[in-house]
C-alpha cells in the first residue's frame, strides 16, 4: 500500500512538472512568436517608407485601373480613430484614375463618420510631393455594414416568398442565383463586386463583408489602422494587379 | 477537460493514428521507425499546441495541383494524386492535434468549366478515392471519422453521386472527427438553395395550417394586422438550410499556392474566421504549415472570440 501511494505521488508529479514544462514550453513558443512579427512589423515599416517615398521604382508605375472596386474593412475598435479613418479616405481619394472614377466600399464607420467622408467625396485632392499622383478624379463612396450581409438575404428570400410563393402557385419555382441577386437589389442591399477587399485590424479576416459579394475578390490584410502607412496601400494594390484568376 | 485527460485523450489519438501509419509501410523497419519517431515528435508538438486554444473547424482550399503537376514533371492528374495523399496527411495532423471538424474544397461549380477530358478524369480520380476511403480499413474508418458531401451533388455524374452517398452511409456511425467535403459546391449555390429549402419549409407550413384550419380564409394567419407573410424568412432557417450546418463555422480557412481570393467557398460562413494563405502549392502542404496557422490562430484568438460574440 505504501509502495502504492508512493508510485502514485511520483507520477502525480511528474504529471504537474510536465504540465508547467509543456506551459512554458507554450509561453517561450508565442514569445518568440511575437519578437519574430515585431521584426517583421519593422521591416515593413522601413519597406512602406521607401514606396512612399518613391524609392522603390517598381511601385512608381500602377496600372491603378485593374481595381474598379476596391473595398476597405475597417475593425469596429479601430474604427473609432476618426483621425486615421479620415487620412485613409483622403489616401484613397488621391489614387483614383485619371480617366475613371472608382467606387470605395467601406465597411466599419460610424454615422458620424460616414457623413464627414461624403463631404471628402466631393472634394478633389492634389497629392503633392509624390508620385503615385497627380491630379485625381472624384471617387464614389458606398458604406456597408453587417445589415448588408445576412440580414440582407434573409430580406431577399422573404421578397422571393411574396412573390413566388404568396399566392397559389401551380409549379414549384426554382431559384437561381439571379433571382438571388435581383432580390437583393431590390431591397437595397445589391452593389458591386469589390476586386480588392482591405482588412484594417490585427487580423486577416473579413468580418462578415456581405458574402454575395466577395465570391472572387482578392482579400488582403494591411494591418491596425493605427500604424497604416501609405505604402502599405500602395503595396497591396500593386501585388493586386499582378494576380491572375482562372475562374474555373 | 483537465489537462491530463486531455493529453491521455492526444496520446490515444496519436496511437490510432501511428499505427494506422505502421500497417501502411509494408512491414518495412527503417519504415517503422521513422514513422514512430515521426509520431513521437509530432505528439511532442501537439502537446505543446494544445496548451493553448485549438480550433475546432479548419476548411482548407486545395489550389495548386495541376501547377504542382507541371512544376515536377509529371502526368497529367498525377498532380491531383499527390494532392490527395497530402489530404490525407493534413487529416491525420487535424485528428491528431484534436481538431474535430475538417472541410476541404474538392470540387467548385465552377471547376465544371474546365476542358471535359480533365472534368472527366477527374471525377473517375474522385470516385476510386471514395471508395478507397470507405473500405473498412481505411485511415477514415480507423480514425473514426464521419464523412459527409456538401453541394450540389445532382449535378455530378450518378456513378460518383452514388459513391458519395454509399460512402456517408458507410460513416455515418463514425463519431470521432467530420470531414465535410465540398463537391459540386460553389457559396452562392449552397446560399440560394437554403432560401429555396427556406421558403419552401414555409410554404409547406402554411399549406398544413390551411388544412388544419376549418375557417381556412388565412385568418388564422393574420396577426396584429400584419400579413404574417412579411418577413417569415429568417436568418435562422437560411442557416439552418445550409448545406455546411452539420459543421460550426469554421475558426480557419487554408489556401494553398499564396491566392488571397476564398473563390466562392464559405463567404456565409466566414465571417470572423481566420484567413491563411501559404505560398506553397497543395501537394507541398505541410506540419509545418499547420503549426505556424495553429499558433497564428491561438495569438488571435481572443480577438476572433469576442468578434464572433459582438456578431
Amino acid at each position: 500500500m505504501d509502495l502504492g501511494n508512493e508510485v502514485q505521488k511520483i507520477l502525480s508529479w511528474t504529471s504537474v512538472c510536465g504540465n508547467l514544462a509543456l506551459h512554458l514550453i507554450w509561453l517561450i513558443v508565442h514569445l518568440i512568436i511575437n519578437v519574430w512579427y515585431s521584426a517583421l512589423g519593422i521591416a515593413r515599416v522601413v519597406e512602406n517608407t521607401l514606396i512612399s517615398s518613391g524609392l522603390l521604382k517598381s511601385y512608381n508605375a500602377i496600372n491603378i485601373s485593374k481595381v474598379r472596386y476596391l473595398a476597405v474593412v475597417i475593425d469596429s475598435e479601430e474604427a473609432r480613430q476618426t483621425s486615421k479613418v479620415l487620412e485613409l479616405l483622403r489616401w484613397l481619394a488621391s489614387i483614383g484614375v485619371l480617366k475613371k472614377s472608382q467606387t470605395a466600399i467601406i465597411e466599419g464607420l460610424n454615422k458620424s463618420q460616414k457623413a464627414t467622408a461624403s463631404k471628402i467625396k466631393s472634394q478633389e485632392a492634389i497629392v503633392e510631393g509624390s508620385n503615385h499622383g497627380t491630379l485625381v478624379e472624384h471617387v464614389d463612396l458606398e458604406f456597408v455594414s453587417f445589415a448588408d450581409s445576412k440580414p440582407a438575404v434573409a430580406k431577399a428570400a422573404n421578397l422571393l416568398f411574396a412573390k413566388h410563393y404568396a399566392s397559389t402557385i401551380l409549379e414549384k419555382p426554382n431559384f437561381t442565383e439571379s433571382d438571388i441577386s435581383e432580390a437583393l437589389q431590390a431591397v437595397g442591399y445589391g452593389g458591386p463586386e469589390p476586386d480588392l477587399l482591405l482588412v484594417y485590424g490585427p487580423v486577416r479576416c473579413h468580418l462578415g463583408f456581405p458574402a454575395w459579394r466577395i465570391r472572387y475578390t482578392e482579400i488582403v490584410h494591411i494591418g491596425p489602422l493605427k500604424s497604416m502607412k501609405f505604402g502599405s496601400l500602395i503595396k497591396a494594390i500593386h501585388k493586386f494587379t499582378k494576380v491572375h484568376q482562372n475562374y474555373g | 477537460m483537465t489537462i491530463q485527460s486531455e493529453k491521455v485523450d492526444l496520446g490515444a489519438r496519436s496511437c490510432i493514428s501511428s499505427r494506422v501509419d505502421m500497417e501502411g509501410v509494408n512491414g518495412k523497419s527503417v519504415g517503422h521507425l521513422f514513422e514512430n519517431i515521426s509520431s513521437f515528435v509530432r505528439q511532442c508538438i501537439f502537446s505543446v499546441l494544445n496548451v493553448g486554444p485549438v480550433p475546432s473547424h479548419i476548411a482548407f482550399i486545395m489550389d495548386g495541383n495541376r501547377r504542382y503537376s507541371k512544376k515536377q514533371n509529371l502526368l497529367d492528374g498525377d498532380g491531383h494524386r499527390a494532392g490527395f495523399s497530402a489530404l490525407i496527411n493534413m487529416l491525420k495532423y487535424c485528428y491528431e492535434l484534436g481538431v474535430k471538424y475538417t472541410t476541404v474544397y474538392a470540387f467548385s461549380i465552377d471547376n465544371f468549366k474546365r476542358r471535359p477530358g480533365e472534368v472527366a478524369s477527374l471525377m473517375k480520380l474522385m470516385q476510386e478515392k471514395i471508395d478507397e476511403l470507405t473500405q473498412e480499413e481505411s485511415i477514415v474508418n480507423r480514425l473514426g471519422i464521419r464523412i459527409y458531401f456538401q453541394g450540389n451533388l445532382k449535378l455530378l455524374s450518378d456513378c460518383v453521386r452514388s459513391a458519395a452517398e454509399r460512402a456517408m452511409v458507410k460513416t455515418s456511425g463514425n463519431s470521432r472527427a467530420v470531414l465535410s467535403i465540398c463537391v459540386a459546391y460553389t457559396s452562392t449555390d449552397e446560399i440560394v438553395h437554403a432560401v429555396q429549402e427556406s421558403c419552401e419549409e414555409i410554404w409547406d407550413d402554411i399549406r398544413k395550417r390551411e388544412v388544419n384550419n376549418a375557417e381556412g380564409n388565412f385568418v388564422g394567419l393574420k396577426e396584429n394586422g400584419k400579413d404574417e407573410n412579411e418577413h417569415r424568412v429568417g436568418l435562422t432557417d437560411v442557416d439552418r438550410h445550409l448545406y455546411m450546418s452539420v459543421c460550426p463555422d469554421p475558426d480557419i480557412i487554408i489556401r494553398t499556392s499564396g491566392a488571397t481570393r476564398l473563390s466562392n467557398f464559405l463567404l456565409w460562413q466566414s465571417a470572423h474566421c481566420l484567413l491563411y494563405s501559404p505560398t506553397a502549392l497543395w501537394p507541398e502542404i505541410g506540419l509545418r504549415h499547420l503549426i505556424r496557422v495553429i499558433l497564428d490562430f491561438q495569438r488571435n484568438f481572443l480577438y476572433l472570440k469576442a468578434k464572433k460574440k459582438q456578431s
